[in-house]
């Protein structure tokens, strides 16, 4: 075998142990590299009011009630709920149907308490004349 | 393609980029120009994001830039450690300061964006934290090529920590399918049709082939400054 044959089976070699360890170790993390965990998630561990969490979904259509500062809404994987309150101002994207992420822990009532809320914006760009097109036509996608 | 080969050879790689960059340098602007003005008068606002969606002109086409700049640096530390080309290592000297301006201009432009759309300008999700990783790598790459006092040493450092990091691209580019992320999925790069109207796509390729030229540029132009630079060192340590 000549050197530079050597240095490359090493190279390969030291690469692909480099990624079957990278990749155990991530699958090993998975459940603290999500960022959040949806209403279903969240009913399989039953997590108590002392613990943070992030709660992600999309906030179900008719549920969002103001008064005042104080918000109340529904968060749903289509699968599950979940009721959420938060005081404080909503980011631009945040309204019903829309993707967010809620910071904050359980109440002893069951309601999730946020501290912070995030909005999510999907994968999908367009001028607003497409987007009412395809509204119009009744081709929207419906979001997941 | 063309047997790029003799560009392996220092000499011969100057005659050649003596020849293409002035050319090349013409292009960049013109196209910049074009992709500048496209991205601020001729693109729709977006249906949800209006005006904010033209970040995304400058931001993507960084973030795909900085990846595939890393993926360079990559291929030159493993020309360098396996088939000892003499111009690898000079090159990727060159390209690492460029990669990690373009990981810098991915993250302070998502950032910006991040603040009116997400409601924060940083969180700590897979996508963010790896794409950071990647900016730390460049960093990490530049400082350990010039770690040593015989630069020969420091090339090859810096080619073993090209080859581990790139480790992260599969990451960063998966992040958001294999963990969920505040960040939002692929548009582009994905199997079905782009989730992108053509009105937005164009300008935001043409802004990507823009800014590829840029880096082009800087990376052979930067590259003639270092064979220079080792020249001049070597006639110094041999007088």
């Amino acid at each position: 075998m000549t050197p530079k044959r050597r240095r490359l089976w090493l190279l390969l070699g030291s690469l692909t142990t480099l990624g079957v360890a990278a990749a155990l170790v991530l699958t090993a993390l998975n459940d603290n590299l999500v960022f959040f965990y949806s209403p279903t998630q969240v009913a399989e561990k039953s997590l108590g009011p002392e613990r943070r969490f992030r709660l992600g979904g999309l906030v179900e259509e008719g549920s969002v009630q103001k008064e005042g500062q104080i918000v109340r809404f529904t968060i749903t994987d289509t699968n599950k709920t979940l009721k959420v309150v938060y005081r404080g101002i909503l980011p631009d994207l945040f309204r019903e149907g829309q993707g967010v992420i809620a910071e904050g822990s359980l109440g002893p009532d069951g309601v999730f308490a946020a501290r912070e809320i995030l909005a999510k914006h999907d994968e999908n760009y367009m001028p607003p004349e497409v987007a009412k097109a395809l509204k119009e036509s009744g081709q929207w996608k419906d979001k997941k | 393609m063309a047997d790029l080969h003799f560009l392996a050879n220092p000499a011969r790689f100057r005659r050649f980029s003596q020849r293409v960059l002035p050319g090349l340098g013409f292009a960049t602007v013109l196209m910049l120009a074009v992709g500048v003005y496209m991205a601020f008068f001729v693109a729709p606002q977006d249906y949800q994001q209006g005006n904010t969606v033209r970040i995304m002109f400058v931001h993507v086409p960084s973030a795909w830039l900085s990846m595939g700049g890393y993926a360079m640096l990559a291929v030159l530390g493993a020309s360098l450690l396996v088939w000892r080309h003499p111009l690898a290592a000079l090159m990727a000297r060159a390209a690492a300061p460029v990669g990690a301006s373009f990981a810098a201009v991915c993250l302070l432009t998502g950032s910006l964006w991040g603040r009116p759309m997400w409601g924060t300008y940083w969180v700590w999700d897979a996508r963010l934290t790896s794409m950071l990783l990647l900016f730390f790598l460049y960093l990490g790459h530049i400082a350990l090529s010039r770690a040593y006092d015989s630069p020969e040493r420091g090339d090859r450092a810096a080619a073993i920590l090209a080859l581990i990091g790139v480790i992260n691209l599969p990451i960063i580019k998966f992040s958001v399918d294999w963990w969920n992320t505040l960040h939002q999925p692929a548009s582009i790069t994905r199997l079905d049709a782009p989730a992108i109207h053509n009105s937005i796509l164009v300008p935001l390729l043409w802004m990507a082939v823009s800014l590829l030229f840029l880096f082009v540029w800087l990376v052979l132009l930067r590259t003639e400054t270092e064979i220079d630079r080792r020249r001049l060192e070597n006639a110094e340590a041999a007088s």
